[in-house]
C-alpha cells in the first residue's frame, strides 16, 4: 500500500538536507544561504500540513501510521529500527515545530542580517528542526534519543553561537552537561527496558508495561522524568536555561521557549502507558512541575534582563505542563494544549523582546527601556497580545489552556490546585511588570540610543504569532484537542471538583487581576529607577529570586566543586601513587644497572635494541628456514 | 596467501623505504603502499563470506615442528574488523604525517615512514595469527617500531617515554611468554604439541592451571589495552610521540590488548574468564571514570586525548567481560569506532600543537575565529568521543552499557556515568582552546590545509556513516562474538517479561 502518510521521513529530510547543504557549501552561498534554510523549513511545514489533512481525513481509530525506514542496528538481544510514527500527537508537534520554526527562520533573516556567520546560523537552525522532528516522530525510544541529543547539539551550537564571548561559551557547555545528567536517566531507562521487555519500540513497551513489576515501572517513570527535567529545565536540572539566554534571541524563542524545552513534556505524554501504571512516578512528576512552576515564576519577578525574565516564565509555564502531564489521562491532553498555546505566545514575546533589543542596540536591561510603545508600535501591540494570552485574559489562548490545567489540578488535590492558582497570580504580576517596564511609563533610554521599529521581515512573523496567541483557544472548541489526542493518551475521566468549574474560573480571574493590579501599582504608576537597587536595598525574597533561588550555588556546592576536588585528587593520586609505584620499580632497574657500572638510558636502550634485533632476526631466520 | 600478502606488502614497502636512497619520493611511496594495502584489504573483505562466518582465508604451514608451532593465518569477524581498522587508518595517518616536524629533519623522513609501514604489517599479522606462538612473536615484534617511532622521532622527553613504554610492555610480554610455554606443556601432555588455536580450544586443564594461564595472558593484554592501574605508560608515551605515532599506537596497537582478551582469554580459558569477570568489570568501570576524571584535569593536549582513551578502553574491556553477545559485539564495534574518533582528535590536536608550538591547553584561546575548519574538526572528533547519537561510537557504547546492564545492572549504571564525564572533558577542551576572545599568542596559527582536510575527512565520513548504518559491520562481528559467547557459556539473559508484538506493527511487507 502506497500511503502518503508513509512519507513522514520527508519532513525530517528537508531541513536535514538544508543543514548539510549550508554547512558544506562555500562562501559564495553567504548571499542566499538564509533563503535556502528558510525554504527548507517552510517546505517541511507545507508537507506537514498536507500530512495533517490526510491524517484528519482518516477514521479516528486509524490515525497512527508507523513506517520503518531501515534497521539501525540488530545484534545480540537488541534490535532498533529507524522507524517513524505519524499519529495525532506527533502531527500536532510537526505543525508547531515547522510552523513556528519557519516564522522564526523568516524573522532571523532580519535579526541576523549583519552577522558574518548568518549562513551557519541557518544551518544550525535547520539542523535543530530536523532533530526536533526526529524526536517527535520517533517510533522507538532510541530513535527518540537520537533526536533528543540532536536538539541538544543544536542548542549547544546556538547558545554558543557568539562563542567569542566567554559567557556564551560557558553557557553552552553548561546546558549540554546538565542535559547529559538527564540523558543518564534516559540511557539507564533504555537499558532497563531492554533488560525487562527486550525492546525499546515505544508501542511495544506500552503493551509490555502491564507485565512489569511495580518497582520497574516506577523506576522507568523516574528515570524518564530525570531526562525530562534536563531537557525541559525542570527542578533540579533547571539552572542552565537562564544562562542559555546568551544565544541569539531567535534561538531563545524557538529552542528555549517554543519547542525543545517542551520535549520533556512530550516524553512524559508519549510514555503515558508507563506513567499510567505508576502512581509514585506520576506523583514525582506533579511535584517537579509544581516546584518548578512556582520557582520559575518567582525568578521571573525579580529579573531586570528581559530575556531572563521571560526564561523564568518559560520554566514556570513548562512547570504547568509537567504538572498536567503528571495528572495522568485527565491532564495529558491539557499539557499538550498548553504546550502548543505557550509555543505561540512565548515565541511571540521572545521575538518581541528581540525586536526591542534590535531597536535599542542589543540592550537587555528593562530599566533602560520605558515608553517603547510609541517608538515600536507593532512590537508593542503584538507583545501585548502575547502578554494577555499568558496571563490568561478571557478568550485568549492562554486563558483556555491554563484554566484547564488549574481545574484538573484542583480535581487531583486542593493544595496542588492552590499552587497552580498562586502561579497564575504571580504570572500576571511578573508579566505586567515586564510590560510596564518595557513599553509603558517614562523613557529611561541610554544616551545615543534611538529606539526604532524593526523591518517588516521581523514584524510580519510577530503579527502572525500574535494572531495565533489570540486565537489558539479554538483548539478547545467542541473538545477538539482532547478528542483528537484521546486515542494516543487515553480518555479523560473527570474528577469531582471541590467547587463548580465556573467558580474556579472566576477565582483564577480574581487572582490574575490581583497580580496585575499589584504590579501596576509597583511598576506602572510609580517611577521605575533606571539603575537597579543593590542587593542590600532589597528584601531577602527579591535577593533570592534575583539569584535564581541559589540554584547555581547549590549546584556548585553539591556537584561542581566536589567534582573539581575529585579531579584534582585523582590527578595527584595518579601522579604520585600509581605512576610513583611504577617509576619506583623502574628506579630499581636503573640502580641495578648503575651497580653494573653502566650508564642508565644508554644501557637500557642498547640492551633493548640488541634484544629485539636478535629476536626479530631469529624469528625471520626460523620463518625462512621452515617455510622454504 | 592473501593474508600473508596483506601483511607483507607494507613490511616490504617499509624495508624499501629504509634501504633505498633518501629523498622526497619516500613520502608519496609510503602513501601509495599504504593505499595499496587498503585496496588489498578491501579485496579480502570482498572474499570474506559474511553469511558463513568463522575463520576464513586460512593459511597454515608447519614452522617449528617439535614445538608444534605453525605459521597459521585466518580472519573471522573479529580479526577482519581490526584488520580493516588498521588498513583504513594507516594511509590517512601517513598522509597527515608527511610534514611532521621531527627532531632531525623538517618533514617526515623515510625512516620515520618506514617504521610506520612495518608497524602496519605487523599489526595485520597479529590480528590474523591463528597460532598462539606466532601471535606472541608478532605481538612482541610490534614493540620495536613503536619504540623507535617514539624514541627517535618523538618530541621532548621521548627517550624516557620510549623506555617507559618498553619496560611496561616487556613485563607484560614476559608474563605472557610464561603462559605460552605453559600452554605447550599442556598441549604436549595431551598428545602432539600444537599451538594452533583450533587444537588448544577445549584443552583439558585443571581449574587453577587455567586460571594461572589466563592471568598470564590477561596481564599482558591489560597493560596493552591500558586498564587501570596499569595505564600510566600510555599518557607518558602519547605525550612524547608525534600525532601519527599516537594514532597508530592508541587506535591500532592497543587494540591488540582487547582483541587478545576475546581471542585468547575468553577463547582458551572460558572458565577462568567467567571466574575473573567480576574483578575485571570492576577494574574496567574504574578505568572509565578514572580516565575521564584525569582527562578533565589534564592540561596537555596529547595526554588529554590519551586519557580519554583510558576511559574508552574501560568501556571496551567492560563489554568483553560482561560476556554477553550484545556487549561483546558492542566492544568489537567500539574498537573500530574508538580508532576513528581518536585518530581525529590526535591529528587535529597535533596540527594545533605544531602551529602553536605548545601542547598546553592554556596556550590556546579563541582559535575558532581564525581557524573555523580546525575547530569544527576538533568538535566533530570530540562529539564522536562523547558518543553523540548519530556518530559511530554511540551505538557501540550503548551496546556495551545495555549488554552489561542486562547481567549486572549496578555496574552498567555506574559505567553510564561516563557519558556525563565525557561531555565535560570534551566540551571543556573545546571551550578552553577554541572559544572566547582570540588570544594574541595564537595569531600565527592558520586553518587546516587541503592535505590535512583530505586526511581527516574520510574519518568524519566513516564516523557519520557508521553512526547511522553500522549494521553491515555488525553482521560481520556478531557471528564471531556469538561463538566466543557460546564457548564461555554465559550469554545474554532473556528479557524478564518480553513485550508482546504491538498490534500497530505494520502488517504489509513491501507493497
Amino acid at each position: 500500500m502506497n500511503d502518503v502518510l508513509d512519507t513522514a521521513w520527508v519532513l525530517v529530510a528537508l531541513p536535514l538536507a538544508g543543514a548539510l547543504l549550508l554547512l558544506t557549501w562555500g562562501k559564495e552561498s553567504d548571499r542566499f544561504g538564509h533563503w535556502i534554510g528558510t525554504a527548507a523549513s517552510a517546505a517541511s511545514f507545507v508537507w506537514g500540513a498536507v500530512l495533517f489533512v490526510a491524517l484528519a481525513g482518516r477514521d479516528a481509530d486509524d490515525r497512527s501510521v508507523t513506517t520503518t525506514l531501515f534497521t539501525w542496528f540488530d545484534v545480540g538481544r537488541v534490535r532498533v529500527d529507524m522507524a517513524l510514527t505519524y499519529d495525532q500527537l506527533s502531527a500536532l508537534f510537526v505543525l508547531l515545530i515547522t510552523g513556528v520554526g519557519t516564522l522564526i527562520h523568516v524573522y532571523s533573516i532580519g535579526y541576523m542580517a549583519d552577522d558574518p556567520r548568518r549562513r551557519r546560523f541557518f544551518a544550525f537552525l535547520n539542523l535543530f528542526v530536523a532533530a526536533m522532528l526526529t524526536l517527535v516522530l520517533a517510533a522507538d525510544y532510541l530513535v527518540l534519543f537520537l533526536g533528543w541529543e540532536g536538539v541538544g547539539l543544536a542548542s549547544y551550537l546556538l547558545i554558543g553561537f557568539w562563542q567569542h564571548k566567554p559567557s556564551a561559551a560557558a553557557a553552552a557547555q553548561k546546558a549540554f552537561v546538565m542535559n547529559r545528567v538527564g540523558d543518564l536517566g534516559m540511557v539507564i531507562a533504555i537499558a532497563l527496558m531492554l533488560a525487562h521487555l527486550g525492546t525499546t519500540d515505544i508501542a511495544r513497551v506500552a503493551t509490555g508495561v502491564p507485565a512489569l513489576s511495580d518497582g520497574v515501572v516506577t523506576g522507568l517513570g523516574l528515570l524518564l522524568l530525570l531526562g525530562a527535567c534536563g531537557k525541559s529545565a525542570q527542578v533540579p536540572l533547571q539552572a542552565w536555561l537562564l544562562d542559555a539566554m546568551e544565544g541569539p534571541t531567535p534561538v531563545s524563542a524557538l529552542i528555549h521557549a517554543a519547542t525543545m524545552v517542551t520535549a520533556g513534556v512530550y516524553l512524559i505524554v508519549r510514555s503515558a502507558a508507563i506513567y499510567d501504571a505508576s502512581e509514585a512516578a506520576r506523583l514525582a512528576v506533579v511535584a517537579v512541575g509544581l516546584v518548578t512552576l512556582l520557582a520559575g515564576a518567582a525568578i521571573g519577578c525579580a529579573k531586570d534582563d528581559i530575556k531572563k525574565a521571560l526564561a523564568g516564565s518559560t520554566m514556570s509555564q513548562i512547570g504547568y505542563m509537567t504538572l498536567a502531564a503528571g495528572l495522568g489521562p485527565a491532564g495529558y491532553a491539557f499539557a499538550i494544549f498548553h504546550l502548543v498555546t505557550h509555543g505561540f505566545f512565548k515565541a511571540n514575546m521572545f521575538l518581541g523582546a528581540g525586536s526591542v533589543m534590535h531597536g535599542t542596540g542589543d540592550d537587555v536591561d528593562m530599566r533602560h527601556y520605558g515608553a517603547l510603545r510609541t517608538a515600536m508600535p507593532v512590537t508593542f501591540f503584538t507583545f501585548a497580545a502575547g502578554y494577555l494570552a499568558i496571563i490568561g485574559f478571557p478568550g485568549l489562548s492562554g486563558f483556555w489552556s491554563k484554566d484547564k490545567i488549574i481545574e484538573t489540578a484542583f480535581g487531583f488535590n486542593v493544595w496542588v490546585g492552590l499552587g497552580t492558582l498562586l502561579g497564575a497570580g504571580v504570572t500576571a504580576f511578573y508579566m505586567t511588570r515586564l510590560m510596564a517596564m518595557t513599553f509603558l511609563g517614562r523613557k529611561r533610554w541610554r544616551e545615543g540610543v534611538h529606539p526604532h521599529e524593526s523591518p517588516a521581515v521581523m514584524t510580519v512573523p510577530l503579527v502572525v504569532l500574535a494572531a495565533l496567541s489570540v486565537l489558539g483557544g479554538v483548539m478547545l472548541l467542541g473538545h477538539w484537542i482532547t478528542d483528537w489526542l484521546a486515542p494516543v493518551v487515553g480518555e479523560a475521566h473527570h474528577e469531582e471538583l471541590p467547587v463548580p468549574a465556573i467558580v474556579l474560573t472566576l477565582s483564577v480571574l480574581v487572582v490574575v487581576a490581583a497580580g496585575v493590579a499589584l504590579a501596576w501599582a509597583t511598576y506602572g504608576r510609580r517611577e521605575v529607577a533606571a539603575d537597579a537597587p543593590t542587593d542590600r536595598e532589597v528584601g531577602w525574597w527579591t535577593r533570592a529570586a534575583r539569584h535564581e533561588l541559589y540554584g547555581n550555588a547549590v549546584n556548585d556546592a553539591l556537584v561542581v566543586r566536589p567534582t573539581g576536588q575529585l579531579v584534582r585528587g585523582v590527578t595527584a593520586f595518579d601522579k604520585h601513587v600509581v605512576a610513583g609505584a611504577v617509576s619506583g620499580l623502574a628506579g630499581l632497574f636503573r640502580d641495578a644497572s648503575q651497580g653494573l657500572g653502566r650508564l642508565q638510558t644508554g644501557f637500557v636502550r642498547s640492551y633493548a635494541l640488541v634484544l629485539f634485533g636478535g629476536a626479530a632476526a631469529l624469528a625471520a631466520a626460523l620463518l625462512a628456514v621452515t617455510i622454504a | 596467501m592473501m593474508l600473508t600478502a596483506l601483511a607483507l606488502l607494507p613490511i616490504v614497502g617499509g624495508l624499501v623505504l629504509a634501504l633505498a636512497p633518501r629523498g622526497d619520493w619516500g613520502r608519496w611511496f609510503a602513501v601509495a603502499v599504504t593505499g595499496a594495502t587498503l585496496g588489498l584489504s578491501l579485496a579480502v573483505l570482498a572474499r570474506y563470506d559474511v553469511e558463513a562466518g568463522g575463520m576464513q582465508l586460512t593459511e597454515q604451514r608447519t614452522w617449528i615442528e617439535p614445538m608444534g608451532v605453525h605459521y597459521a593465518l585466518g580472519v573471522d569477524g573479529l580479526g577482519l574488523t581490526l584488520v580493516l581498522l588498521t588498513t583504513v587508518l594507516t594511509p590517512f595517518v601517513v598522509l597527515a604525517a608527511l610534514r611532521d616536524r621531527l627532531p632531525a629533519s623538517e618533514g617526515a623522513s623515510n625512516g620515520y615512514l618506514a617504521w610506520m609501514l612495518v608497524l602496519e604489517g605487523l599489526a595485520i599479522g597479529v590480528f590474523c595469527a591463528t597460532d598462539v606462538f606466532l601471535f606472541y612473536v608478532l605481538f612482541e615484534a610490534t614493540l620495536v617500531p613503536i619504540y623507535f617511532l617514539i624514541g627517535s622521532y618523538g618530541t621532548a622527553g621521548r627517550g624516557r617515554a620510549a623506555i617507559g613504554f618498553l619496560v611496561y610492555n616487556l613485563v607484560g610480554g614476559l608474563v605472557m611468554l610464561a603462559a605460552v610455554v605453559g600452554l605447550y606443556v599442556l598441549s604436549a601432555d595431551a598428545g602432539e604439541p600444537s599451538y594452533l588455536l583450533t587444537d588448544l580450544q577445549g584443552l583439558e586443564m585443571g581449574v587453577w592451571t587455567e586460571r594461572m594461564l589466563f592471568l598470564g595472558f590477561f596481564l599482558a593484554f591489560a597493560i596493552k589495552a591500558p586498564l587501570w592501574p596499569l595505564h600510566t605508560w600510555l599518557p607518558d608515551a602519547a605525550g612524547a610521540a608525534t600525532p601519527a605515532t599516537s594514532v597508530l599506537m592508541v587506535s591500532v596497537i592497543d587494540k591488540i590488548g582487547t582483541f587478545g582478551m576475546i581471542r585468547f582469554c575468553l577463547g582458551l580459558f572460558p572458565g577462568a574468564s567467567e571466574w575473573a569477570s567480576p574483578v575485571v568489570m570492576t577494574l574496567a568501570v574504574i578505568s572509565i571514570l578514572y580516565g575521564a576524571l584525569l582527562a578533565i584535569g589534564a592540561d596537555d593536549l596529547r595526554r588529554l586525548v590519551a586519557l580519554t582513551s583510558v576511559s574508552h578502553f574501560g568501556f571496551i574491556v567492560l563489554g568483553v567481560f560482561a560476556l554477553t553477545t550484545t556487549s561483546m559485539a558492542g566492544s568489537v564495534l567500539y574498537m573500530l569506532n574508538h580508532g576513528l574518533s581518536t585518530a581525529v582528535l590526535f591529528l587535529v590536536t597535533g596540527v594545533m600543537i605544531a602551529q602553536r608550538g605548545s601542547a598546553d591547553v592554556a596556550a590556546f584561546g579563541g582559535v575558532q575565529r581564525i581557524a573555523p575548519i580546525m575547530s569544527g574538526m576538533l568538535l566533530v572528533g570530540g562529539l564522536s568521543s562523547l558518543s553523540l547519537p548519530g556518530m559511530a561510537p554511540f551505538v557501540s557504547e550503548l551496546l556495551v552499557i545495555v549488554g552489561t546492564f542486562s547481567r549486572e545492572p549496578v555496574i552498567g549504571a555506574i559505567a553510564a556515568l561516563g557519558i556525563v564525564l565525557a561531555a565535560v572533558y570534551v566540551l571543556r577542551l573545546y571551550r578552553r582552546t577554541m572559544t572566547g576572545p582570540l588570544s594574541p599568542d595564537v595569531g600565527g596559527m592558520r586553518d587546516l590545509g587541503t592535505r590535512e582536510v583530505a586526511a581527516l575527512s574520510p574519518f568524519v565520513v566513516l564516523i557519520l556513516a557508521l553512526g547511522f548504518y553500522p549494521q553491515p559491520l555488525l553482521d560481520v562481528i556478531e557471528p564471531a562474538v556469538d561463538e566466543v559467547s557460546h564457548v564461555v557459556g554465559v550469554g545474554d539473559p532473556e528479557p524478564r517479561t518480553p513485550a508482546p508484538v504491538a498490534q500497530s506493527e505494520p502488517q504489509e511487507e513491501g507493497h
